[in-house]
């Protein structure tokens, strides 16, 4: 919200304080100060000069040579213009001089005669046709005759002005004005404040002989006051009234349009003017809408409304959607004569959801939108018709129309000076907190130590809000920072979060990037996935409003996100790109308003890897966490991987998830033309096995054997089986299995590979016999033949 | 056979004399010393030698040897020396040229930085909470004191799964979970990601991460608020930053408060990064309302609080000078791989 500066001395003097120190000190006090934009800030060394003289150039039949009176110094100025004559006032770009976008001025000789500087027109002043409120001839500005010479030429025209924009917070609907801003200024320096109640004398007439207004719907409209303006003169208003609506960002229209909109600044109460041509019988009736009832707002829309809006209508027809928009139909045209002003409270919250069905924001709904004391209506429409008089524009008929609900009483809190210094570790007098309550407008009963609640502060409820009325005056950097007193707390990660740091580094360390990313996604990665039409990962939690189809549900599978990282990277030619991430997904459940989350870590790669390099990180992975009981299985039923290439991971007895090359269809759907590689791992699942417990083994004493042995076993025995019949075989003295070469080739029978193990057997307490040795790898082979029909080679 | 011994001597001496590498001092060596060597002959001649003259032929013999074999090793050193510096300088490496290594990966710049501020309040006595992304409206706005049809709910444009669920606006709904479920004293931060009806530009993102904070306890006082959360701006921006709190407004903490910390790219002067103001604004914070604490079953005439809240994308990009946020879930490796 921009106020133009100026005018907030109608109500507290500031005149001499300079605009940063404003804004800084509103800032420090709850009115935020986002910048103050000096109006006239490109324009420099104009003066208003009076021309002597007009006489032809000399060498130039287009150019003519003007002498100046600037006030006590003569200039010679040569013009190109042709509207100008003996004895007028004009602007005067002297040298040095700076106009609007940039254009800086200069002595010079034009055509062999000197000009000492140049005459302006209103374009070059950055003063549009609007705030001087009428359109002046082509050429040179001429000024009213009986404007000053010599004087800056911001002056003239309120370009030595400010405007502060402010971003007022949502709790302080009162603070969206200028009278509000005024008395929070006032408050912050200490400085008088005076309200005056704006009168207009109005004629002998009674509004309420002239017009009726029926209220149908006081839950939608508490309060609604209408005057009446006869004989209205419409045309332009004037320039300080126009300038005032323009730094606020408001366009002037006509006199009666710009007065409802100054005072919406001024008090920050909409308001609005109805024709009363166009209000059948003057007859004013708050009613909802009819559903399917249509109405022209004022923006030349036609909108349809429904029965859950208010409306303002006359027995025929709706001339306004309630606190939102009027309706052409009854608009002030040129030739209105007669105008009800209407100030009304309409609910907030009713407002707020008509304005957002119509999809029309406007000033007035987002000021009723926040909730508008209900006593400011009567002065509103009282300061509007103050103005009517003032600048003579019509007749203000007596009285005034007030239909008026019952408004909430004043509200009584308790002042506990000591409790509100305890709560803020404070020691503020309690003078100072009585003074500054009083300066904010709340009535302070010093004996029973209790405060009255303006009306236009709704917004304080509890003593928690007068503490924060009292220390934002008093300084929130004046509170002495202290540490927390008290019991002390152990504070630190839980195990899980320790957990999450460890997978963390672990991943890390073996060359892998953290990624983190979006956890909707859309419902196409499923096919993208290949998953079937059946899977349970197509139950998914739905975003009733989404941004956008790919971002619609809330994610089953961290695959996609990581296969799209995946993707991003191969597409930027990152070459060798190996991510992590542990992420959540999100599973819905019979019974349940939430739906499960669950962290998954997910592992992606492709460039210079193979399955034993992905399926090596996750054993390195359990490793480093103390993840001690595992096994790899094939698994050919996960859509998403190579059918052939693919291991479910078993920890303890659980399922813990899967590692695999991705089916190639999969990296298709996502572009990239290598082999990808994918792990998904429950984290729950490693949190329930991860042990970090551990205890020294002494180390070995007596030495170790190692035996080769070349296997030949069919294509479809697994080394994992193998392994598990040698172990059982070797028993206690099993040192570690090594399987250092697997090969097929001419040597080797169709449907056979060469296995070669070195087994290396070692006993704790002595020394192997060569004859023990040999009767262990004899079982070794005899386990081998009779259970897997491996041979020795 | 003095004589004879006399010129094996010579001999040996001019040849070793010669030697230029340990293989030719090897083969003196065998020539003289050797079993078939020359010296080894002359002494297997002692026997035809008449008795009283062999012990005064055996100590000549055994003069002229150790005179060779001190010899030899002499020559022995100064060829060794000679063969290792030859060998040492065919070895020499330009160690110019890259190292072989082991590349580690690396954390997102978002975990990093939340590690930082995590671990500036874990040494503060903070414990770290967790809650749903999938949120109850209730936790979300309600028990926040953001009722239904409350303006604050416009400008936390929701996403909502259904009229009572919403995807998390803030993390502020951990503090009622939290505050349900604990009895003070409460010490916690509770980061997460956050969801909220944004276009995706260089600022903004649709998700994104904010950390919230929350103490309540006997006697927390403001000044407690404002002397933590300046220990943690302390901790994050160094000692020099200057702090300062602003008046502000949530609906779910009174008095509310905005942090400054002097612009740490200009010091305060005023530049680009802070827009002229010499102040950036870091996090929002306040005593947790009474109402939010009533509504949690805790007594606010017993106790009292603080929250506090900040976004972490906003503190990261600063700490490392990032200006488009779509960067953080881009994931390319070549934006990872700089932190």
């Amino acid at each position: 919200m921009k106020i133009a500066m100026s005018w907030f001395n109608d109500y507290v003097d500031l005149s001499d304080i300079p605009p940063k120190e404003f804004a800084d000190a509103m800032t420090m006090s709850g009115s935020m100060v986002e910048g103050v934009e000096s109006l006239g800030a490109e324009i420099e060394n104009v003066v208003t000069g009076k021309i002597l003289s007009v006489e032809k150039h000399e060498n130039a039949d287009s150019l003519q040579v003007c002498m100046l009176d600037i006030g006590g110094q003569m200039l010679q100025i040569v013009t190109g213009a042709t509207n100008v004559g003996e004895g007028q006032i004009v602007p005067v770009a002297t040298h040095g001089a700076k106009l609007a976008g940039g254009m800086s001025i200069k002595k010079g000789k034009l055509r062999g005669v000197v000009s000492e500087g140049m005459l302006c027109s209103h374009e070059e002043l950055g003063i549009t046709a609007a705030e001087l409120g009428y359109e002046p001839e082509y050429g040179i500005l001429i000024l009213d005759g009986g404007t000053p010479v010599g004087v800056d030429i911001k002056e003239v025209f309120g370009l030595n002005d400010n405007v502060a924009e402010f971003e007022i917070t949502s709790n302080r609907p009162d603070c969206q004005s200028v009278i509000g801003l005024a008395r929070e200024a006032a408050v912050t320096f200490g400085r008088p404040f005076s309200l005056p109640v704006p009168a207009a004398q109005g004629n002998k007439e009674n509004v309420a002989d002239l017009a009726r207004v029926d209220v149908l719907d006081q839950a939608y409209c508490p309060r609604y006051c209408a005057r009446m303006i006869k004989n209205v003169k419409i045309a332009p208003s004037p320039a300080w009234l126009v300038r005032r609506l323009q730094a606020s960002g408001i366009r002037a229209i006509n006199n009666i349009v710009d007065i409802t909109n100054y005072v919406l600044l001024e008090y920050g109460q909409p308001m609005h003017a109805f024709d009363m041509r166009d209000v059948a019988g003057a007859h004013i009736i708050v009613r909802r809408a009819r559903d399917g009832e249509m109405i022209t707002t004022l923006d030349d829309q036609q909108r349809k409304l429904d029965a859950s809006m208010l409306v303002i209508a006359d027995g025929e027809k709706a001339v306004a959607v309630a606190g939102v928009m009027g309706a052409q139909n009854s608009e002030v045209k040129p030739d209105t004569a007669v105008i009800l002003f209407e100030s009304a409270n309409f609910d907030g919250a009713s407002v707020r959801i008509t304005a957002k069905k119509l999809g029309l924001r406007t000033e007035a709904s987002s000021k009723y939108e926040k909730g508008i004391d209900p006593s400011l209506t009567e002065a509103a429409v009282n300061r509007a018709c103050q103005l009517v008089e003032e600048l003579g524009i019509g007749e203000v008929v007596g009285g005034m129309i007030d239909v008026c609900g019952k408004l909430p009483p004043a509200r009584s809190l308790t002042l506990r000076p000591e409790k509100i210094n305890a709560f803020l570790g404070a020691q503020i007098d309690t003078a100072f907190m009585i003074k500054t309550l009083n300066a904010l407008g709340f009535g302070v009963d010093e004996a029973a130590m209790t405060v009255s609640v303006p009306s236009y502060r709704a917004d304080v409820e509890s003593e928690a809000d007068l503490a924060e009325e009292i220390v934002r005056i008093y300084g929130y950097n004046n509170i002495k920072s202290t540490l927390m007193a008290g019991e002390i707390t152990k504070g630190g990660k839980n195990a899980g979060q320790k957990l999450e740091d460890k997978v963390k580094a672990a991943m890390a360390a073996q060359g892998l990037y953290e990624i983190l990313t979006y956890t909707f996604t859309s419902p196409a990665v499923f096919d993208k996935l290949r998953f079937p039409a059946d899977s349970p990962k197509r139950n998914v939690v739905s975003i009733q409003n989404p941004l956008g189809e790919e971002n619609s549900i809330m994610r089953t599978t961290t695959l996609a996100s990581m296969m799209e990282a995946l993707e991003r990277n191969y597409s930027q030619r990152n070459e060798a790109v190996k991510l992590f991430e542990i992420g959540r997904v999100y599973l819905p459940q019979p019974e349940q308003t939430l739906p499960d989350e669950k962290n998954i870590v997910t592992l992606g790669m492709y460039g210079g890897v193979d399955f034993y390099d992905i399926k090596g990180m996750v054993e390195e992975l359990f490793d480093s966490i103390g993840v001690k009981v595992y096994s790899f299985t094939p698994a050919a039923d996960q859509s998403a991987y190579h059918p052939g290439r693919c291991a479910m991971i078993t920890i303890g007895s659980d399922r813990a998830g899967y590692v695999g090359q991705a089916h190639p269809d999969v990296c298709d759907a996502y572009g990239i033309s290598e082999a990808c590689y994918l792990a998904e791992l429950s984290f729950d699942a490693l949190s329930g096995a991860a042990d970090n417990a551990k205890t020294y083994k002494k180390l070995p004493k007596y030495p170790a054997v190692s035996r080769d042995l070349a296997l030949l076993a069919d294509d479809a025995v697994l080394a994992g089986d193998i392994a598990q019949i040698i172990e059982k075989a070797a028993g206690k003295i099993l040192d570690s299995i090594k399987l250092f070469d697997v090969y097929k080739g001419p040597q080797i029978p169709q449907g056979k590979k060469s296995m070669a193990y070195s087994v290396t057997l070692r006993a704790a307490d002595r020394t192997l016999t060569d004859q023990e040795i040999g009767k262990v790898m004899d079982k070794i082979l005899e386990s081998l033949e009779c259970s897997a029909g491996v041979k020795l080679r | 056979m003095k004589e004879q011994l006399e010129q094996i001597k010579a001999q040996s001496m001019q040849e070793l004399e010669s030697a230029t590498d340990l293989q030719g001092l090897d083969e003196i060596r065998i020539k003289y010393l050797g079993k078939k060597g020359a010296l080894t002959s002359v002494l297997r001649g002692m026997g035809a030698l008449p008795p009283e003259e062999r012990p005064q032929a055996g100590a000549l013999a055994n003069q002229a040897r150790a005179a060779i074999e001190a010899a030899i090793e002499q020559k022995d050193a100064q060829l060794s020396g000679q063969a290792r510096k030859a060998q040492l300088a065919g070895e020499t490496l330009d160690v110019t040229m890259p190292g072989r290594r082991h590349k580690a990966g690396k954390l997102h710049p978002l975990t990093q930085v939340l590690d930082d501020v995590k671990d500036i309040f874990i040494g503060m006595g903070f414990s770290i909470a967790q809650g749903p992304d999938v949120e109850l409206d209730y936790y979300n706005f309600e028990a926040l004191n953001i009722p239904k049809n409350h303006p604050a709910r416009d400008t936390q444009d929701t996403f909502y799964i259904d009229e009572n669920v919403v995807l998390r606006t803030q993390t502020s709904p951990v503090q009622v979970r939290v505050m349900e479920k604990q009895k003070p004293p409460i010490r916690i931060i509770a980061p997460g990601m956050v969801y909220r009806s944004d276009a995706v530009d260089a600022t903004h993102s649709p998700v994104f991460h904010q950390i919230e904070g929350l103490v309540v306890d006997k006697g927390i006082t403001m000044g407690d608020l404002k002397g933590t959360l300046e220990v943690f701006a302390h901790a994050l921006y160094g000692a020099d930053v200057k702090v300062r709190f602003r008046p502000h407004h949530f609906p779910f903490t009174e008095p509310s408060a905005e942090m400054d910390v002097s612009c740490f790219v200009c010091g305060g002067e005023g530049c680009r990064v802070c827009k002229g103001e010499g102040w950036i604004e870091i996090l929002g914070a306040g005593m947790v309302h009474p109402k939010v604490l009533a509504g949690c079953g805790i007594d606010p005439e017993v106790y009292s609080g603080f929250a506090f809240g900040l976004g972490l994308e906003r503190v990261t990009m600063r700490r490392y000078d990032i200006d488009d946020l779509r960067l953080f879930f881009e994931n390319d490796v070549r934006f990872l791989k700089q932190f």
